[in-house]
């Protein structure tokens, strides 16, 4: 063993020189390979492997994959790489090349050849100078992604050797966050470096890079007895300011998770609202015809990956209409035929509109099968902004809640821009005065629902990227959306956008302390308590029409 | 028509309480055998009519539509699983005197709520408080709020979820998603008997006796004849000068004792209850149950209860797939064509009978009774509110 780390001190300190020629060290090594000694042959393997030197490597490599062989015998052995076999006359021959450069030197019988078989410690020995390779080519790669990978992996190894490499790549970097990570590794590696001025200096810098995979090393520095005084004080002081930046962290991370939360409420819940306002019918399909549209995204996705593949990212494009048009048309075929016959009913139609969900539900379940069908997200959804160290918006998250705010402007325009708005206004207000002064209520009904529909559609079809698509979707967030009609008033735009929010928020924000089960049940317990001062929801129809 | 009504209902009576007990005790080999799956399957729809008394009354009568009355159920059933489990003490797999399920999740020690439970008074008297007590809290904030109608339901089917929630939770103490089951013995005895089981049916059959008795009383006092007024128009009553809320309460607390009874004769018949009982699909079931046979009828509740459930039991053992299909489909058939659901309509069609045989047309028909619903116009029943 002390022989070994003679070597390796030897090694280590040759390792700068060495990297760029065949120097004694190397050359004894590669003789000590040829030995049958398995102590000396990793001590080989170890000199070879830290001159960092490419073309060492990838002996190393050949090593590691038996295409190593040793020409000659004894001390006057060469050691080479064997390439291409193939068979001349009645004799195996072989390609070989030098061991270091990979010179050609000729073709050769394969029975003049000892084979250096890498036995398991060896292979063991030589992975993690392959590795550690493998992760500083990483630095130099075209996705920025993997290059903060890679600084994150050095990071975590604390390698001194690799300092200068991450120095190097951080002069190159010009992605933010990319560079932030680069930094956050050379401070990791200095950390566990032992000149405790270092050490100090890379504690102030991981404190202001706000590093939270620091802290286990930072706590350890604070504590150590063997530390200086400046250490422990630059190490304190560094988690201070982690703990500040994670609290900062985590609430904007809450509120971003209690903001997606309620887009996602409001873009189920904006359809049902207006059909409720319109014609005082809680819709209890919303949730089927949400996994209607969810479906239908499946069925866009399948057909783009059988006929156009070159196309397949642009899918989801596609997906949105389409999901908006099959509920859409669910909807008012839905309306046309049965629920119309029982205006005035609310009660009933409730019950109608749930048989009507239990029938689409088992129909998808039928044709689709029970288990949850797979919906890939397209290239541009995956991934995220960074908004800041430590936390990462995942772009689907973004892009729901871009499409809930436009769904409920469209809304808006539609129903104060419009004279088809104009119309479902004034049906909703007064339906008997309406028809009196020639508004067709029932179409504007069938247009309504028709659009409450369309609504849940785009909304399955949103809930496809961040959620499993299966026949029961609609279940696991119907109930929140009619929490969510009810706090907010009778087709009232607004009050639906309100108590989205609102649920939304309070919901994430409790959740941490009370867990999901309970936050609902509280969210529940509020809703109830809520209505006690607010019977009719945040903004109640008043005046005559308030008794309808 | 009280004598030929009360003459229907003692032959029902007589069948339901001795009749069928009393087939079942004749040797397998008998014709006339009744076997003991059948027995057991019948007792179960009994309890699922006691609860469909209740809603029927809250509903077709006073015309609020709960929702989540699957939680008074499991209210009900969880309180006589309780007891049971404790019944069985150190015969369980772990020979513990703890349940199985809180050996499994480590609980040392039994949870407080739990001890009381050990005595069978106690138990019988938290079957109707517990559900009357939380429908009581409930119904007061919800009627106080005034919110009624498609509000009202909502809330209902969203304390149904919570309820579904909290009890699948291992923390609660209650067996998870799991539920309490392996019931050994009641009231000391044992479970696996015939005879028990047979006592059950009886007691079952005489509870929903009692319960259909004590709802007929309801409807036919003045108080009911308000609950009928409210559901018609619950603002004319309101300024008439009484507290539509005050009657709301009283049924729906009612209605809770009474799904709370029947949940309490399911857990041992059955011999398991789950929070898979009193989620939101099975509460909105019971809602078809008194659709389907006709509501504002409380015979139709029951037929409704028997009829769906029967129909229930043969489509998920013979077509599972269809089940679904069909109980969405005679919910909307119900709806749109059967308004006032089996009873009605047949009470309609005895009504065309009898105008085209004019001699008779003096007597109404006998499947209407227990009903103070007004039918004045048969082809077009009352909206609800």
């Amino acid at each position: 063993m002390r022989l070994l780390f003679l070597l390796l001190l030897v090694a280590w300190l040759a390792a700068p020189a060495a990297s760029h020629a065949q120097s004694p060290e190397t050359l004894k090594a590669l003789a000590d390979l040829v030995v049958d000694d398995g102590d000396k042959r990793e001590a080989a393997v170890t000199v070879l492997g830290t001159t960092r030197d490419p073309k060492w490597l990838e002996f190393l490599g050949a090593l590691r994959d038996g295409n190593v062989y040793a020409r000659g015998q004894g001390e006057a052995a060469e050691v080479v790489i064997g390439g291409a076999k193939s068979t001349k006359g009645d004799q195996d021959v072989i390609d070989i090349v030098t061991a270091y450069g990979r010179r050609p030197l000729g073709t050769v019988p394969v029975a003049g050849l000892t084979e250096i078989a890498a036995d398991r410690r060896l292979r063991i020995a030589i992975k993690p100078f392959l590795d550690a390779d493998e992760t500083r080519g990483q630095l130099a790669s075209l996705d920025p992604e993997t290059r903060r990978g890679a600084a994150m992996k050095l990071g975590h190894q604390a390698e001194a050797s690799a300092a200068s490499v991450v120095e190097a790549a951080i002069a190159k970097e010009t992605v933010p966050h990319v560079r932030h990570a680069l930094e956050e590794a050379l401070a990791l590696i200095r950390l566990a470096e032992s000149d405790a001025a270092v050490r100090v200096l890379a504690a102030q810098s991981l404190g202001n890079l706000h590093s939270f995979d620091a802290a286990p090393a930072l706590q350890k520095l604070a504590s150590d007895s063997a530390a200086s005084r400046a250490e422990r004080d630059a190490a304190a002081l560094a988690i201070r300011q982690i703990e500040r930046w994670s609290l900062l962290v985590r609430t904007v991370e809450t509120l971003f998770q209690g903001a997606s939360l309620a887009s996602i409420l409001l873009l189920m819940s904006v359809g049902l609202a207006i059909v409720f306002g319109l014609m005082g019918v809680i819709n209890m399909a919303h949730g089927e015809l949400m996994a209607l549209g969810a479906y239908s995204t499946f069925v866009v996705q399948n057909l783009f990956r059988a006929r156009w593949p070159e196309w397949f990212d642009a899918y989801f494009v596609v997906a949105l209409p389409v999901s908006f048009a099959v509920a859409a048309a669910v909807g008012v075929v839905l309306e046309r035929g049965v629920i119309r016959r029982l205006y005035g009913r609310p009660l009933e139609t409730l019950l109608l509109t749930w048989g009507a969900s239990l029938i689409i539900q088992q129909g998808l379940r039928l044709w689709f099968g029970a288990a949850n069908v797979d919906v890939s997200s397209p290239r541009w959804l995956s991934g995220g902004f960074a908004l800041m160290t430590g936390l990462t918006l995942p772009f689907n998250r973004l892009f729901i809640i871009g499409l809930a705010a436009v769904s409920v402007a469209g809304m808006y325009w539609l129903l104060f821009r419009t004279d088809r708005g104009l119309t479902i206004r004034a049906v909703t207000q007064n339906r008997a005065m309406s028809a009196c002064l020639g508004v067709r209520a029932g179409a504007v009904d069938a247009v309504t629902f028709g659009l409450g529909a369309g609504l849940a559609g785009l909304a399955g079809c949103a809930l496809t990227q961040i959620g499993n698509v299966g026949p029961s979707l609609g279940q696991n967030y119907i109930v929140d959306s009619f929490m969510v009609v009810v706090t907010g008033g009778v087709g009232k735009l607004a009050g639906t956008v309100l108590a989205a929010a609102g649920i939304g928020e309070l919901n994430k924000v409790i959740e941490p302390a009370l867990g999901a089960v309970f936050a609902k049940v509280a969210i529940l317990i509020a809703v109830i308590l809520f209505l006690q001062r607010r019977p009719a929801g945040l903004f109640a129809t008043r005046g005559r029409g308030a008794e309808a | 028509m009280r004598k030929r009504e009360s003459l229907a209902l003692a032959v029902v009576s007589l069948v339901l309480v001795a009749v069928l007990p009393a087939l079942n005790t004749l040797p397998p080999s008998s014709a006339f055998h009744v076997p003991n799956f059948t027995l057991n399957l019948f007792g179960k729809f009994l309890t699922y009519a006691i609860l469909a008394l209740g809603l029927d009354l809250l509903w077709g009568y006073a015309g609020v539509l709960s929702l989540g009355h699957g939680v008074f159920f499991g209210l009900g059933a969880y309180a006589m699983g309780m007891h049971l489990m404790l019944e069985i003490g150190t015969q369980s797999v772990y020979q513990n005197a703890l349940p199985d399920f809180m050996v499994w999740n480590q609980v040392k020690t039994l949870p407080l709520f739990w001890r009381p439970f050990h005595s069978a008074i106690f138990t019988i008297v938290a079957i109707m408080a517990v559900p009357a007590l939380v429908g009581l809290v409930f119904g007061f904030l919800a009627f106080r709020s005034r919110i009624r109608g498609v509000y009202f339901s909502i809330i209902t089917q969203a304390l149904a979820l919570s309820a579904w929630l909290v009890f699948n939770r291992n923390e609660m103490n209650l067996g998870g998603t799991n539920g309490l089951a392996d019931f050994k013995t009641i009231f000391g005895f044992r479970l696996n008997q015939p005879s028990t089981q047979r006592g059950l049916y009886v007691i079952t059959a005489l509870t929903l006796i009692a319960a259909f008795l004590l709802c007929r009383w309801i409807t036919r006092t003045r108080a009911g004849k308000v609950l009928v007024a409210i559901r018609d128009s619950e603002t004319r009553v309101l300024f008439s000068g009484y507290a539509p809320a005050n009657y709301k309460l009283f049924v729906f607390v009612v209605s809770a004792v009474l799904a709370g009874v029947s949940g309490a004769l399911y857990a041992p018949q059955v011999g398991i209850i789950t929070p898979a009982k009193m989620g939101v699909l099975p509460s909105i079931e019971m809602v078809v149950w008194v659709a389907a046979g006709g509501r504002g009828t409380l015979i139709g509740a029951v037929v409704g209860a028997f009829g769906v459930n029967w129909i229930q039991s043969w489509l998920t053992t013979s077509y599972p797939d269809v089940w679904l299909l069909f109980l969405g489909a005679l919910f909307m058939s119900v709806v749109l064509f059967f308004p006032d659901g089996v009873v009605g309509a047949a009470a309609r069609l005895v009504d065309a009978l009898k105008r085209l045989v004019p001699s008779r047309a003096s007597k109404p028909s006998v499947m209407a009774s227990g009903s103070g619903h007004p039918r004045s116009e048969p082809t077009s029943p009352t909206p609800l509110q």
